[in-house]
């Protein structure tokens, strides 16, 4: 069972366009404007805007609702609470948002002018827009891009160059430091990455997460044959939204808060907030690739939908967990894993990969 | 990159205390530090010299946040020492006791900064978790959680309260399992053994030379402990070992510290069956001291400390000098960070326990 938010909404919209407000035009004799209201054109423009706006949303919404889960896991894995405002501490992100909204803003004396204020932008922007290829099931989703996989990926990668600029903007050194770290983490990470896609890619023979999944669904889930893809695929996407142990970027022991160091009020709300926002497409990213998406058994009642926020969250919990155990790696060696670990064992997967399917056996 | 000076200090989350640390890197790497300290001198040394010899311990007690008893243990050993006065034995149980509880304590709040220095916040809060207990302990046995006003010239200031044995034999059973949840933790873990070994290496030639003591001394792998090479107090009668190890490295200096919390429960123990059951815990003492001069040394939880006294046959010191280990080891501090990574300066540095009460005075 799934939301078919296009039709939904589409319905929806030439409901309201056509059928309400054209109807009290044609009542005033504004027919033109009734028409113009009512042609397909208008009416595909204005649904769109309104599934963007729904889609942009639940992003959100499901991006704090890892906040939270985040606070809450980390503090039982730490042997504490965790937040406490309201009911479960579900307030809390509310309480940082307005906290965060009455600081100053303050732009160092120093910092570049134009591209200071530009970084964040680009950041939250791209961030943001990554929600737009995450199919929540088979009907809930706002693009159906036959390259879907690729242009999340690509948007991923726009990410450590808007952290480089800021970095460096700022005209600070940690925060230049930060950046370079970003920027060198980043793309090396992607590699791996982009390997271990591939050979997702070569099994299910689409660039679409719609068709990755139908087919994980049809046959056999993607963590089973390429186990070996997945965990590279974990490992290099907890690099790739920059968290521990690889939060390098901003690693406050030594550089204070990294290329963040700056940036202050609502715009660090924001960036933070971003960042969650990508945790939530890294790991919607995991489960759909290899853990079959919405893929589960529905009984004609449960969501699909509710499958896959299901699988996303216990793939963040991974994330928290490893947070909880490990400490930050060192630049030199996470280039070290990254080249010489990780990029080996995502080539061997590629290999299984070509192997099982040349043999027919997937 | 050009090479370039970055201020790790003296507002930095690297620095635990009012410290700065200059370095010069070319890229990710150091070439080039400079440990600069001073700011929190308050003049320590002059100000007790207008205050009479029991106001000082209270004194004594603020030189550092993290090991409050040693110092106003090792001051009252000084003026001990110039009065003249034996101490009764029920009493110097209580304060190796103490001392030890502290060492625990202390290495408790080291491990909780060194969680956060290497990116990890579990460390930190289990680490503070366990050293609540400490400090309960601490609470009952003097009415302060940090700054305990405890020891007393002739002895103690009172005796345990009522169930505190009990409390610390439970507190003490309890430890010795966390200890292994830190073992599983961090020292089996590959990430963390990654982040230590190897880093900051100093030849034990080198760190003699440097005069460096303490744990960072005995990670050289040199047997030098003051509780065995100069016994004070009950520790010759004591049978205990002396942790060491061979690594002269940063995962030397961690699993040293961690060694000696385990030998430092071993010791209360033995400390609990070997203390005489009753008896005087303070001597009545002079409130002058004669002239002359006194020194005492202890072996501090970050190395050896050292008061010398001179007195003038009046109610003040003439002259109260400390002799701070970490000031030591802060000036040979960038040999020990040259050239490694940016990110190897808060776990290389905080191996060291920085505490800058005692450095600066």
């Amino acid at each position: 069972m799934y939301l078919d938010l296009w039709g939904l909404v589409g319905g929806l919209v030439h409901w309201l366009m056509v059928d309400i407000v054209g109807t009290i035009l044609d009542w005033l004799h504004l027919y033109a404007l009734a028409d113009w209201l009512g042609s397909p054109g208008v009416l595909q423009i204005v649904t769109i805007l309104v599934v963007a706006l729904i889609i942009l949303i639940v992003g959100m919404l499901v991006s704090i609702t890892l906040i939270w889960q985040e606070r809450k896991m980390l503090g039982r894995f730490m042997d504490r609470v965790g937040t406490q405002v309201g009911p479960f501490g579900l307030f809390q992100n509310f309480a940082d948002a307005f906290k965060v909204l009455v600081k100053e803003y303050i732009v160092p004396n120093a910092a570049d002018r134009l591209i200071y204020p530009l970084a964040p932008i680009l950041i939250i922007g791209v961030s943001m827009a990554m929600f737009v290829t995450i199919p929540y099931s088979q009907g809930f989703y706002m693009s159906d891009s036959d390259l879907s996989v690729i242009l999340t990926l690509a948007m991923f990668g726009v990410i450590p160059f808007a952290v480089l600029l800021g970095g460096w903007a700022s005209n600070n050194k940690y925060t230049l430091i930060g950046g370079m770290r970003a920027a060198a983490q980043t793309c090396a990470y992607e590699v791996p990455l982009l390997l271990s896609v591939a050979s997702v890619v070569v099994l299910t023979g689409s660039l679409s997460l719609n068709d990755v999944v139908a087919y994980q669904q049809e046959n056999v889930w993607m963590v089973v044959p390429l186990i070996i893809g997945f965990l590279v695929f974990i490992i290099s996407m907890i690099s790739e939204i920059e968290r521990v142990p690889f939060d390098l970027p901003e690693a406050e022991a030594e550089l204070v808060e990294g290329w963040g160091t700056e940036y202050g009020g609502m715009r660090f709300g924001l960036i933070m907030m971003s960042e969650y926002a990508r945790a939530f497409v890294g790991s919607s990213l995991v489960a759909l690739l290899f853990l079959g998406g919405w893929a589960g058994p529905t009984f004609g009642i449960i969501p699909e939908g509710l499958w896959f926020l299901l699988k996303m969250f216990l793939v963040f919990t991974i994330f928290i967990w490893a947070r909880a155990a490990l400490p930050r790696v060192r630049t030199d060696q996470i280039l070290h894993i990254c080249w010489k670990r990780l990029l080996p064992l995502a080539a061997i997967n590629l290999f299984i990969a070509v192997f099982f399917k040349t043999m027919g056996w997937f | 990159m050009a090479e370039m000076w970055i201020n790790m200090g003296p507002q930095h989350p690297m620095t635990h205390g009012l410290w700065n640390m200059r370095i010069k890197v070319d890229g990710e790497t150091i070439v080039d530090a400079e440990p600069v300290i001073g700011y929190l001198h308050r003049g320590w040394e002059k100000m007790v010299e207008d205050r009479n010899y029991i106001q000082i311990i209270p004194m004594a007690d603020r030189l550092c946040y993290g090991s409050s008893f040693t110092w106003s243990h090792v001051y009252c050993m000084a003026v001990e020492k110039l009065m003249d006065i034996e101490v009764p034995e029920r009493a110097k149980y209580i304060r190796a006791m103490s001392d030890e509880l502290q060492r625990i304590g202390n290495h408790l709040m080291w491990l909780a900064a060194i969680g956060t220095d290497l990116g990890n916040l579990t460390v930190f809060l289990y680490a503070t978790r366990d050293r609540e207990l400490f400090l309960d302990l601490f609470t009952a046995l003097t009415g302060a959680r940090m700054t305990y006003n405890y020891c007393r010239i002739g002895g103690v200031r009172n005796d345990s309260p009522a169930n505190w044995v009990r409390d610390l034999e439970r507190t003490l059973d309890y430890f010795e399992k966390r200890l292994k949840e830190y073992d599983m933790l961090i020292d089996q873990s590959k990430l963390f053994r990654m982040r230590m070994e190897g880093l900051g290496y100093m030849s034990p030639k080198d760190t003699i030379n440097a005069g460096i003591t303490g744990p960072v001394l005995r990670a050289a792998g040199v047997k030098q402990d003051l509780r065995h090479n100069d016994p004070y107090e009950i520790y010759d009668e004591l049978d205990w070992h002396m942790c060491t190890h061979d690594g002269c490295d940063t995962w030397a200096r961690y699993r040293v510290r961690m060694m000696e919390m385990q030998e430092s429960v071993n010791i209360v123990r033995e400390c609990l069956k070997k203390m005489p059951k009753d008896g005087p815990i303070r001597v009545k003492t002079p409130r002058t001291a004669p002239a002359g001069t006194a020194m005492a040394r202890m072996e501090d939880p970050r190395g050896e400390s050292l008061m010398y006294v001179v007195g003038d046959g009046t109610g003040k010191p003439y002259r109260l000098s400390v002799r701070s280990p970490l000031f030591v080891i802060l000036s040979a501090s960038d040999k020990l960070i040259k050239g490694s990574k940016i990110a190897d300066v808060p776990s290389i540095l905080g191996m060291l326990d920085v505490c800058m009460g005692e450095t600066d005075r």
